[in-house]
């Protein structure tokens, strides 16, 4: 399922216009469908089907505003690409439940210090 | 971060746990000091209630009120920051959790957006909600985390 998932996320990434609209919602969010076909030399239904191939791969969100449907970047999907590939070359794993241990620990030790 | 009109942000993601158990690790404070960033989160578990997130030194971060708490589905808080003037100039912002079942997933919605015009705030925090849902993820899937400080 999350292979899945990351497939529909390169598909959908894997196209010049649909990384425009991503472009133009990190920008700004809460774009409508006719703000988002503004001065993009496509039809509105062309625009309509890239959204929807960007909704589908959940890299594009939206919500209703009155009549309006308001649409935005879910940047999580984009994040954990980076993640995958880059973030962890970079840093140490640690293991949380460690962290949670020393943390409650340290805690106890304050604890009895008062 | 670059400068964007943006004033509301939105972070999807999908996490192989029950929807009871995520809510557990959203507002258990003593669960989220292991993967947001060492910071409590201390909703009381009612509307109207206090909320703050509090710093590994005790420092008031940020803090507010629990506008919904509709457990395990929805949470919604009301939040400013506490520690830098210009962003706690800028008033209120709003979050909201959203908790879905999908599959063998839960579906998580977070939404962050101001009540007023500012955009510095909200920026700064949005920088910091992927990490935090990225550890959130592998926590609740792994029991492993990659800790990371706030950028």
């Amino acid at each position: 399922m999350e292979g899945e998932r990351e497939d529909r996320v390169f598909k959908a990434l894997a196209d010049g216009s649909r990384r425009m609209l991503l472009d133009r919602l990190f920008a700004r969010g809460g774009q409508t469908l006719l703000e988002l076909t503004e001065g993009l030399g496509m039809s509105r239904q062309a625009v309509t089907k890239h959204l929807r191939i960007l909704e589908g791969a959940d890299l594009v969100w939206w919500r209703r505003s009155g009549r309006e449907k308001l649409h935005f970047l879910n940047p999580v999907p984009i994040d954990a690409i980076g993640r995958r590939w880059i973030e962890k070359f970079e840093r140490g794993r640690l293991d949380g439940l460690a962290e949670l241990k020393n943390r409650l620990e340290a805690e106890d030790d304050n604890d009895r210090a008062k | 971060m670059t400068t964007t009109e943006r004033s509301e942000f939105v972070y999807v993601t999908y996490i192989r746990t029950t929807v009871e158990r995520l809510w557990e690790a959203l507002t258990n404070p003593e669960e989220t000091v292991v993967y947001w960033y060492g910071m409590r989160s201390t909703p009381e578990q009612k509307a109207g209630g206090a909320w703050s997130l509090v710093s590994r030194d005790g420092q008031v971060m940020d803090s507010g009120e629990v506008l919904e708490f509709d457990a395990p589905n929805r949470l919604v808080l009301r939040w400013r920051n506490e520690w830098k003037e210009e962003y706690k100039a800028e008033g209120y912002t709003r979050c909201s959790m959203d908790l879905e079942p999908f599959g063998e997933t839960v579906k998580l919605t977070v939404r962050h957006w101001m009540e007023g015009d500012g955009t510095q705030f909200i920026g700064a925090v949005s920088n910091g909600w992927p990490q935090i849902l990225s550890n959130l993820k592998s926590w609740l899937e792994t029991g492993e985390i990659i800790l990371m400080r706030y950028k």
